[in-house]
């Protein structure tokens, strides 16, 4: 499927500096956690280079204007261009802010042919005032390096790629039919954003996106997993998921109509989640995901508003919402909605136009974890194979009664998934503040009133008298100064078995505040409130 | 003399950098240092947990788990090493971000080559260190930080630690003779350091949390906390 992507250059760059009025032309980054995620020209020329700390930078460059990253304000400023894309032809797909991607089919038709229509649409964004060019090519991937190859930021530096496009102008490239494998083989492997595999191939000797494709695909899914295979099939020139080709069951879209209208972003963006929610669910069920988003906002007066998003990978509730949020910002800078002349919004559909397969390991093109989370990744990756797999674990929230229950720890890169369902009402939970240590194996306790006798809790989860003193761990006895509780709770009560009643009690005492435990008369400490 | 020659360069270093602070966008990031949950910013000597540096938190783990959560909800990934008894719930409640938490509760003997690894790329890494750490092995940590521009969080002693902040008292609100619950805690935490203006330790109080949830500093006059004796780490 013929495809042609437009893509505006250093397109945080040119979002960031607008909105706090700076020229792009100035020397500007923009950063994520502490290292550039897109620099300017004029940055570039000082030596800058993406990935690079921002101390780095900023020595290389001392009048450098360091600016955050806001996807709110990239998609936010993008959704002109869109607009204007839009006027071009129907079905414009949003890949992130500054790509998009569309059919090459009918505007090739009616500009005359692939080269006129890439030219035309990336000069239509040109008189925006915004820098942009355009490529076309077989595959999503090699139409965005066709894209970029023309900007100067060019990712070969060999130019033996040009030799294959049989179209080019200044804002416009074409790779032939079939002819992306030829076009991608002498790109730099560094294309594929990946810094995991890059680091890997390159000690293996393999330096072009050619010589990693003349490997065979069974020795890379082999030795590189389901992510290099991806990858590799990118370096082919195979596109797994041409544009436009999927039509998903619309049956599983979500639609609401509201009442009374919705005219504040922050208002449709807690209603998007919702849904963003109920549609990844309703995906999940069926062992899929959503790879490509179609947006849809009915308003009381104006026209119906339509967008679409494409992911490189399976998108995560979260990552729906975000699409959502993103887009309803943008519409409402361009009024869209929300003001006189077009209403508040009368209904909200979110529809998948695409899935993918849920669960299958995939990276996004331009990772999905930020450069930060993939060091960050690899280093626990060191660790891991220091102390082995199941040595670094991530926590879960849980469902449960007990500070411990209540957290479910699995092992990295296991899928994070609770054992029981946390948004469950569990009666007899403890309300926050939450002990900050938990005890691995709970201490025994004595708990005495004030005569020096035992405490205990009744059946009916009455304490026998004011607790008074506390001892545990075979330490000195220490005053209880306050207390409450207690919390009785009976855990599976339907399984004799493992049928368990326990009360919770807090208590506060001298050397600081407790969460005792009670069960068959024995005291324990389970946490402590430090 | 010296000492003379070198006060006056940090302060004119300091009022040089709020000038170009202040001459910027407010947009602007400071790189040099993680950001800290506001309720904090009021304690400690500055806005945020300058890269490259370690803090050390005595008698409290609370207050360590605020400290991890600025830098955390701001985007940073955080590491936590050798503390299988974390509470990770009230982690959460404090703000800190689950997903972006790598959790090393028993590193065992390869402890320093864990912590080194993770240095490299964590912005913080917390440790509960198991027995002194060898005076040799502190400093190569400590210079590969600098290197790194990380925090290195230690939850117990840490010899030559930049930034030092020990939990001198507390007082529990919200709970009474068999009523109530836990809401809010008063702590009075004394911070000290090796130089700038924590050379000269300070003491102020912080609700940890607040009755809302939130890390705050108590405005109010100072009420009389009740001194905790402080337990050794597990």
């Amino acid at each position: 499927m013929r495809t042609l992507t437009v893509w505006c250059p250093d397109w945080p760059v040119v979002a960031a500096a607008a909105a706090v009025a700076t020229s792009p032309g100035e020397p500007i980054v923009v950063v994520e956690s502490g290292l550039v995620l897109a620099c300017s020209g004029a940055a570039r020329e000082h030596g800058v280079r993406r990935g690079m700390k921002v101390r780095e930078a900023q020595t290389r460059c001392p009048h450098l204007t360091v600016l955050r990253h806001d996807p709110v304000i990239e998609a936010r400023t993008f959704e002109p261009v869109v607009t204007a894309l839009e006027e071009l032809t129907p079905r414009v797909a949003i890949l992130r802010p500054g790509l998009c991607a569309v059919r090459v089919r009918g505007p090739a038709r009616y500009f005359g042919s692939e080269l006129a229509a890439a030219e035309r649409f990336a000069a239509h964004v040109t008189a925006l005032g915004i820098d942009c060019r355009a490529g076309v090519a077989d595959g999503v991937f090699a139409a965005t390096l066709a894209a970029r190859t023309i900007a100067g930021t060019g990712p070969t530096g060999t130019g033996a790629e040009q030799a294959v496009a049989d179209a080019r102008s200044e804002l416009a490239l074409v790779v032939p039919a079939g002819g992306d494998p030829e076009f991608l083989a002498p790109m730099r492997i560094d294309v594929l954003d990946r810094p995991e595999l890059i680091d890997l191939l390159r000690r293996l000797g393999i330096r072009t996106l050619g010589a990693f494709a003349a490997l065979p695909p069974r020795d890379v899914l082999a030795r590189f997993g389901s992510s290099g295979a991806v990858a590799h099939g990118l370096a082919r020139g195979i596109d797994e998921r041409p544009i436009g080709s999927h039509r998903a069951a619309p049956d599983l879209a979500v639609q609401r109509e509201v009442n009374p209208p919705i005219d504040r972003i922050d208002t449709a963006a807690f209603l998007a989640a919702a849904m963003a929610d109920e549609l990844a669910a309703a995906l999940g069920v069926r062992g899929l995901a959503c790879a490509c988003l179609d947006i849809e906002v009915s308003t009381e007066h104006g026209p119906q508003l339509h967008r679409q998003w494409r992911h490189d990978g399976p998108m995560s509730a979260d990552d729906i919402a975000d699409r959502v949020r993103w887009q309803l910002e943008g519409w409402a800078s361009t009024r869209a909605f929300g003001d006189i002349s077009a209403g508040g919004i009368i209904q909200l559909r979110l529809e998948p136009a695409e899935t993918v397969a849920a669960g299958i390991y995939q990276e996004g093109l331009w990772g999905g974890l930020g450069e930060l989370g993939e060091r960050a990744v690899r280093a626990i990756t060191r660790v891991q194979s220091l102390l082995g797999q199941k040595a670094v674990v991530a926590a879960v929230p849980n469902g449960g009664y007990g500070p411990a229950d209540r957290i479910n720890l699995v092992p990295w890169g296991d899928e994070r998934a609770a054992v029981r369902e946390s948004s469950a009402p569990w009666p007899g939970h403890l309300p926050a503040p939450s002990p900050a240590t938990v005890l691995a194996e709970p201490e025994s306790a004595t708990v005495t009133d004030a005569d020096g006798h035992p405490v205990g809790v009744t059946g009916r989860a009455t304490v026998t008298a004011s607790p008074a003193l506390v001892s545990y761990d075979g330490g000195p006895a220490t005053r209880v100064i306050g207390w409450a509780g207690p919390w009785p709770v009976e855990e599976r009560w339907w399984d004799p078995a493992t049928a368990r009643r326990v009360a919770r009690v807090q208590v506060v005492t001298e050397v600081g505040a407790l969460l005792l435990l009670v069960e068959n008369g024995q005291w324990w400490v389970e946490a402590r409130y430090d | 003399m010296f000492e003379q020659m070198f006060e006056h360069r940090q302060v004119s270093a300091t009022a040089l950098r709020n000038l170009v602070t202040s001459a910027n966008d407010p947009a602007q990031v400071d790189t040099a240092a993680l950001p800290l949950l506001q309720g904090l910013t009021g304690l400690l000597p500055e806005s945020g947990l300058r890269r490259g540096s370690t803090v050390a938190v005595e008698g409290t783990t609370s207050l360590a788990l605020a400290l991890l959560a600025g830098p955390s909800q701001a985007g940073s990934w955080c590491a936590v090493v050798g503390a299988p008894e974390l509470g990770l719930l009230a982690a959460a409640e404090y703000g800190i971000a689950l997903d972006r938490l790598a959790l090393i509760p028993r590193p065992g003997q390869a402890w320093a080559s864990v912590v080194a690894a993770l240095i490299d790329a964590f912005d913080v890494v917390a440790i509960r260190p198991t027995g002194s750490v060898p005076p040799g092995l502190a400093s190569r940590l400590t210079a590969r930080l600098r290197k790194h521009g990380g925090v290195l969080l230690c939850l117990g002693q840490w010899e030559g630690a930049d930034l030092r902040l020990t939990t001198v008292g507390e007082r529990w609100d919200g709970l009474g003779d068999g009523h109530g619950r836990l809401r809010a805690r008063r702590v009075r935490v004394r911070v000290s350091g090796r130089h700038g203006a924590v050379a000269v330790p300070r003491e102020g109080q912080l609700w940890l949390p607040a009755s809302d949830g939130s890390v705050a500093v108590v405005t109010e006059p100072p009420t009389p906390l009740r001194r905790v004796q402080l337990r050794e780490a597990v």
